[in-house]
């Protein structure tokens, strides 16, 4: 039993651990001037998100996380930083009233969100089955849920075109 | 941390520091980072739904795979248009991308 108590503290622990891994990461993504450091909070911040799906009970999500977005994403925008380059050069000063008015802003936004967390009554399903297989998910995919497979293939085939496209046709026009 | 609200509350603080990033940055790139965190708090908040209200737990995880799918397209498009607004401007800072004539 103390056996039992002391997993769960640890389980506790762990948990606000990876919520600080990817608070931390979220306001190093913001904050800092220099473009290499938010990616590095970004990556930071992915796999905070990735352990809280963890604990959301789902452990294939939370590896697509880690190959989609830290994988992919985050290692196409290093690309993009190398491509595009002189960074640490211009970085003008952003005026501090403009600061305050954004912050002010999403402040106003996340109070919104709190107050409509607290003021609704989440109820939930009378009963909730406990499958969470791949299998499951693969079945609902190619079946009930084929319209998504579908929309998402169309939608990164026109992205991969559109980005050929522009980024190879601009510079046939600049040159 | 097994209640619904911590999650959405966590979601909830991603997403607005993705909207301050938004509207405080003005370089594109970073830009596209604070909306990368924005659409990971959208889907924090699926996955927190799907675990605790929903009947079937594997919709919630099709949608969060949806959300990663179209993050990483949007991903492509912007980066590819960020690459070719560098080609013709020689900067990344949105405030010099005024003019719409070519």
């Amino acid at each position: 039993m103390s056996f039992l108590i002391g997993t769960e503290a640890i389980a506790h622990v762990a948990f606000w651990i990876v919520v600080g891994l990817t608070f931390g990461g979220a306001v190093i993504a913001v904050f800092p001037r220099n473009i290499i450091y938010n990616v590095l909070g970004l990556v930071m911040a992915l796999s905070g998100v990735a352990g809280l799906y963890l604990y959301l009970g789902s452990f294939f999500i939370a590896l697509m996380q880690l190959l989609i977005y830290v994988g992919a994403i985050c290692i196409s925008i290093v690309f993009a930083i190398m491509l595009s380059r002189p960074l640490h050069l211009e970085v003008p000063k952003r005026s501090v009233p403009k600061v305050a008015m954004a912050a002010g802003a999403s402040a106003i936004f996340f109070a919104a969100v709190v107050g409509v967390i607290f003021k609704s009554n989440w109820v939930p399903a009378p009963e909730q089955s406990g499958d969470w297989s791949v299998v499951t998910i693969g079945h609902l995919l190619l079946t009930r849920y084929d319209l998504v497979f579908e929309v998402i293939s169309l939608v990164l085939l026109v992205a991969i075109i559109g980005a050929i496209v522009t980024a190879g046709y601009s510079r046939r026009f600049s040159s | 941390m097994n209640a619904l609200g911590t999650y959405l509350i966590i979601a909830a603080l991603l997403f607005s520091l993705g909207l301050l990033g938004v509207l405080q940055r003005r370089n594109l790139i970073g830009m596209l980072i604070a909306v990368e965190l924005m659409l990971n708090g959208a889907s924090l908040n699926f996955m927190a739904f799907n675990r605790f209200l929903a009947p079937e737990p594997a919709v919630g995880q099709i949608v969060t795979l949806f959300i990663m799918g179209l993050a990483a397209a949007e991903a492509a498009i912007g980066l590819s248009l960020i690459l070719a607004l560098f080609r013709k401007l020689r900067s990344i800072n949105v405030e010099r991308a005024q003019q719409l004539k070519g």
